[in-house]
């Protein structure tokens, strides 16, 4: 998806009518502070209880049927030695499901199509039937035991994506996204040219937590146990798609053992389960499983992207070109925004990015961690690092003279910009300036003391910084603790614990006094995680919050009978460190506001907070805000045995203000390891001769091991954005992994002189490389 | 998965007794040792039993020296005791990193010797059956052939299976001549290493030379070959937890600068754990220098022949077994 329609997307849920500037004080010292997870010890413990966790009395298993064709129609459908199977009560498809609507405006859906719509199946695995037993064994087998032929039809996953279209700004050719100048005149006078063509595979999210859902239904509500990057989105699509109000949903995801984006929005299994529940009137559990991971829950879409840049002998970039396609399935257009970063990274005049989508018979590809930018900034950064090659100069270099303040694609100053020390720092850091350009000319040793090959490589990273409208409550409560919640979630990254930081920012109240609540769609409306703005957004309505309970408890104490404070104004009173105070007076003075609660009579002192989109904020309207890295990366090289390994990365970062350095450097850590998993390793591959993704498992789908993270280097700039509101924080789940894979890319060509430029990089890439083994 | 009978062999003639009854060779009875490729492929439904018989009570998990000066594992002694026991890391170094280089150390520590003998391939096709398999379902077809052959064999291959034994452990036993003794119901006998797996040929599904009832009690090793040095080597795209692309066993002994004795094994390129008796051959006698490495490489792949994705492996064995010998060597 594009970023822009996440944006609208995440504006689109309710909230404030306008944003607020940023307040100019400097935050109390938790702000910044490299706090443990404050839900650290119930993960470690196993005591977090994820989606399939939950179990009910008389809970029935559901597993579903996948289909073994990539197209075509069902013939017929047998369940009769199923439905005779021990423990099965019922079998459900598309000829007796009851009805699943299709999504109007609800929110956003990931298929468009119901699942049991129909008869049509579109790509290999698809949900053609369920089976649901008192066992999940029971289950499974049935499941297995159901027989459905299908009238196959021609289908195409082909890894190609050189469909026949008309031209570029035709109707029905590809769009152009950006446009600025005359690029082809500008390209075809260019004394300097790169002309190349960048290859992106199909990638799996498999995060550790696979999807689930527990969906149980008391005969007029459902309660659905989710793994979701967004509960109030998921409760607005499924009171659609089930047809019931959304008051008669509540979706409860308090842990999620990640997203990666695989889980922003709702896939078919849910509302499976819940119709399931309520057709049999009792809870059900259905775990999606690994296998079905690789084609029912999305993927990153392939994408294939031409390249031209062209310049003068001196480094300047006449003209920039990105012409691009990526598959998307047959029932939904998913465009994968690779040009994201495109049209203000380099300063250019003459630029133009062209997208095109092409048809393929695989499940609905979706977000995945940094979707566009990063397929996109592998081939920009690679068609970087080979005009800097062309041009004699040092890729840093190139970089560094190709910087600017303004985002020319509009004309707007950016709101904080900071590559240029970005890419500065890390040179530092690294060593680059020890590096020799020619192709297998540094040395060194590898882990096992071996002679090695070092191959060094560098790329920039963007991604865009917004944040949307959130809510959330606050209340000081007569117990001496605070309870804060917001209809968020924290699906890894730390969410909990920067809200519990913020509140005790404001409030001056410990952490281990906070109980911060979030992961259930009852709560106040706060943002779905993702497009790393879920910090930015739900911070200023966390603070909003805490503001207004302190001034309804300055208030109290001011006015409640028996107050040690009877009969000051809020504007006489303050609130530090709990103890409400007079102004002018030290927090030693003070009463802990709890007592003040307790003369009162009252069990809590309550703030609704609120906070708008960046959209709404008319100053930072005026601004291009976005995030800025540079990531370098050390390969080893052992031409002798066909061996690559990735030995070291430094990634810098300009993320505006960091508000916790222990969970933005643990995103950063696993945004690297990520890294070299799209660069070396990540491929899912669809065996064209039926559709299946045939190395749908751990064995064959391969991930980084432990013994492949390199030696790591994480470093933030740690500059406030002036125009992101609340102390001034961007987002940083997915700028940690933009460049990685063309830093990559750019060290192997050092380290072999073999440029891959179709990810990832094999061992029957290197294989071919002519230095001497 | 589908149920099946369970019950426990208390003795190797109870489990003979048991497994007798079988009458095809894919056996409608099977042993359960560690468990983790037979649990793993029952619940793919791969292997689907009717009755399964635990051989964990039967007294083979010991380690001996033998009269011969060779050293038995008894069939059920674990991966990773077998790695880390001195003996075999003094004697029969080639084994323990074998074993060492080969899944995560959870399996090694339910994975056992005999069991590992018997793990089955990893091709995809054969794990998945919505595809059509000769190993899995004689006469189906195969679906690597012209599918998504990768990781496959380019050695051995025949036009029915071209499915890699993926096995660590089978390299090192090859290359250190081990013999895998069995009992059946008409006995005891014993079988040499490169002589337990079979080549797929036209009935892929027939994977070794054990029949209906045998059971595997021990693998023994022969005595050390005095002043001998070993290696293994293991190729693969991640650094750990990975079958192998390209593995190679050494055992090699040099006396006055040549080449005295020499057994090179290679894993993850042939249908069967590879003796690669060509490449022996064109050492025995000579200098231990990288040129006849290279020409003993050679000659260890003359006969491969890849499918449509796999033919970077001929190549790539090829490094690892000049890497291999000279790192047997250089110790030397
Ligand atoms: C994720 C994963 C990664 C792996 N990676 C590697 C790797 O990198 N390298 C590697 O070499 N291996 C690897 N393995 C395979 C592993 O080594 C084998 O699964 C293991 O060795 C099998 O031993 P087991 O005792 O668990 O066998 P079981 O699963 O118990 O048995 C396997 C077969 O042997 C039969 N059997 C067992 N014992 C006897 C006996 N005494 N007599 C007759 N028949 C018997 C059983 O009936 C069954 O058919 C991996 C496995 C997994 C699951
Ligand atoms: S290679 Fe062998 S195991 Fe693989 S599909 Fe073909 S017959 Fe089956």
């Amino acid at each position: 998806m594009m970023f822009s329609e996440f944006l609208e997307f995440i504006q689109a849920n309710e909230g404030a009518p306008n944003g607020k500037p940023a307040p100019t004080t400097e935050p109390s010292e938790i702000i910044g502070t490299a706090l443990s997870r404050v839900d650290g010890p119930l993960k470690t413990t196993g005591t977090a209880k994820y989606a399939a966790d939950y179990n009910f009395k008389n809970m029935a298993y559901a597993v579903p049927v996948c289909a073994t064709v990539a197209s075509g129609k069902i013939r017929s459908i047998d369940t009769s030695r199923a439905e005779k199977m021990p423990g099965v009560v019922l079998v459900m498809h598309h000829g007796n499901a009851p009805q699943i609507f299709r999504n109007g405006n609800g929110g956003r859906n990931s298929e468009n199509r119901p699942p049991f719509e129909d008869d049509v199946v579109s790509y290999w695995g698809q949900y053609v039937a369920l089976a649901v037993a008192e066992t999940f064994q029971q289950a499974q087998a049935a499941a297995a035991a159901v027989s459905v032929t299908y009238d196959a039809d021609k289908f195409n996953v082909s890894a190609l994506l050189d469909d026949a279209m008309p031209e570029i700004g035709q109707p029905d050719g590809p769009k152009v996204l950006s446009h600025r100048g005359d690029f082809e005149a500008a390209f075809a006078s260019a004394p300097v040219k790169v002309d190349a063509v960048y290859r992106t595979p199909v990638e799996t999210h498999n995060p550790m937590e696979m999807h689930g859902t527990v969906a149980v239904w008391d005969g007029k509500r459902f309660t659905l146990y989710e793994s979701s990057q967004g509960v109030i989105n998921h409760m607005n699509v499924l009171s659609q798609m089930l047809g019931v109000p959304k008051e008669d949903i509540n979706v409860i995801s308090k842990f999620i053992g990640s997203g990666f984006g695989g889980k922003l929005f709702p896939w078919p299994h849910s509302a499976l389960a819940a119709t399931a529940a309520r057709q049999l009137n009792r809870p059900v559990k259905l775990s999606v499983n690994r296998k079905m991971m690789f084609s029912n829950v999305g993927h990153r879409p392939r994408t294939e992207q031409r390249m031209r840049l062209g310049a003068t002998p001196d480094g300047k970039l006449l003209g920039l070109a990105q012409d691009y396609r990526n598959h998307t399935s047959l029932h939904d257009d998913i465009r994968e925004n690779c040009g994201e970063a495109t049209p203000f990274l380099y300063s250019t005049a003459n630029l133009r990015v062209s997208s095109a989508l092409v048809k393929r018979n695989v499940g609905t590809p979706t977000p995945m961690r940094g979707p566009g930018a990063v397929p996109g900034l592998f081939a920009l950064e690679s068609a970087m690092d080979e005009l800097a090659i062309a041009l004699k100069m040092d890729p840093v270099a190139l970089r560094l003279a190709l910087d600017t303040q303004t985002d020319e694609s509009n004309g707007k100053p950016f709101s904080s910009r900071h590559l240029k020390e970005c890419l500065q720092v890390g040179s530092e850091k690294f060593g680059w300036a020890k590096r020799t350009p020619e192709i297998g000319s540094m040395r060194g040793k590898s882990k096992d003391g071996d002679d090695v090959i070092l191959g060094w490589g560098v790329a920039c990273a963007s991604w865009g910084a917004s944040r949307g409208p959130s809510q959330a409550s606050l209340s000081l409560l007569q117990n001496g603790r605070v309870r804060v919640s917001s209809g968020t979630q924290d699906i890894g990254t730390g969410t909990y614990t920067i809200v519990a930081q913020v509140v005790s920012d404001k409030t001056g109240i410990p952490i281990d006094r906070i109980d911060v609540l979030l992961g259930n769609s009852s709560f106040v409306p706060g943002p779905t995680s993702g497009g790393s703005t879920a910090t930015a957004t739900v911070v200023p309505s966390i603070a909003d919050a805490a503001n207004n309970a302190i001034a309804a408890m300055l208030q109290i104490t001011g006015s409640a009978k028996n107050s040690p404070f009877a009969g000051k104004t809020p504007q006489d009173l303050a609130m530090t460190e709990g103890k409400v105070h007079l102004k002018d007076k030290p927090a030693s003075s003070g009463v802990p506001f709890e007592e003040i609660l307790k003369g009162a009579n009252l069990a809590s002192a309550d703030g609704a907070g609120k906070s708008g989109g960046l959209g709404s904020d008319t100053k930072a309207r005026d601004y291009s805000t976005h995030s800025f890295g540079a990531q370098f990366v050390e390969v080893e090289w052992d031409p002798g045995i066909a061996r690559l390994r990735v030995s070291r990365v430094v990634s810098v970062v300009d993320g505006g203000r960091i508000i916790n350095p222990k969970t933005a450097t643990n995103q950063m850590a696993g945004a690297i390891v990520m890294g070299v998993g799209m660069g070396l390793f990540e491929e899912t591959i669809y065996d064209p001769r039926n559709g299946h993704a045939i190395n749908d498992n751990f064995a064959d789908y391969v991930v980084p091991t432990i013994a492949d993270t390199p030696q790591i280097d994480v470093h933030f700039l740690d500059i406030p954005d002036p125009q992101m509101g609340e102390y001034g924080a961007r987002g940083i789940g997915e700028i940690g992994l933009a460049g990685i894979a063309p830093a990559i890319t750019a060290a192997v060509y050092h380290a072999t002189g073999v440029r891959v430029r179709e990810l990832p990089v094999r061992i029957e890439d290197v294989l071919k490389a002519k230095v001497a083994v | 998965m589908e149920a099946f009978k369970f019950s426990r062999a208390a003795t190797v003639d109870q489990a003979v007794a048991a497994h007798a009854g079988a009458t095809t060779a894919i056996a409608e009875t099977r042993f359960v040792a560690g468990g983790t490729t037979l649990i793993d492929l029952m619940k793919l439904s791969v292997e689907r039993p009717k009755v399964v018989v635990d051989i964990n009570g039967l007294p083979l998990d010991k380690v001996e020296a033998t009269p011969e000066g060779g050293l038995r594992l008894g069939a059920l002694t674990r991966n990773a005791d077998v790695a880390n026991h001195d003996v075999v890391k003094r004697d029969y170094a080639v084994l323990s990193e074998a074993i060492l280089s080969g899944a995560s150390p959870q399996l090694r520590n339910m994975a056992t010797t005999g069991g590992n003998l018997l793990q089955r391939t990893r091709c995809p096709y054969f794990r998945d059956t919505a595809h059509a398999c000769n190993k899995r379902e004689p006469g189906s077809g195969c679906s690597a052939i012209g599918g998504h052959n990768r990781m496959l064999a380019v050695l051995g291959v025949s036009s029915d299976c071209i499915a890699t034994n993926p096995s660590d452990q089978n390299v090192a036993l090859v290359a250190l001549e081990a013999t895998i003794d069995i009992q059946g119901p008409s006995g005891k006998r014993s079988v040499p290493a490169g002589q337990f797996h079979l080549l797929p040929g036209t009935t892929p599904h027939r994977e070794t030379a054990l029949q209906p009832g045998e059971i595997i009690t021990s693998v023994t090793l022969p005595k050390p070959i005095a002043g001998s040095k070993q290696f293994y080597l293991k190729l693969r795209d991640r650094a750990a937890y990975e079958f192998a692309l390209s593995s190679t066993a050494v055992v090699i002994k040099l006396s006055g600068g040549k080449i005295e004795h020499v057994r090179i094994a290679l894993g993850g390129v042939g249908t069967k754990p590879w003796r690669a008796l060509e490449a022996e051959h064109e050492l025995t006698g000579k200098s231990a220098d990288a040129a006849n490495f290279r020409i003993a490489a050679e000659a260890a792949m003359r006969d491969a022949k890849p499918a449509s994705e796999n033919g970077y492996k001929i190549e790539l064995a090829k490094r690892c077994i000049v890497r291999a010998l000279t790192n047997a060597t250089v110790q030397a």
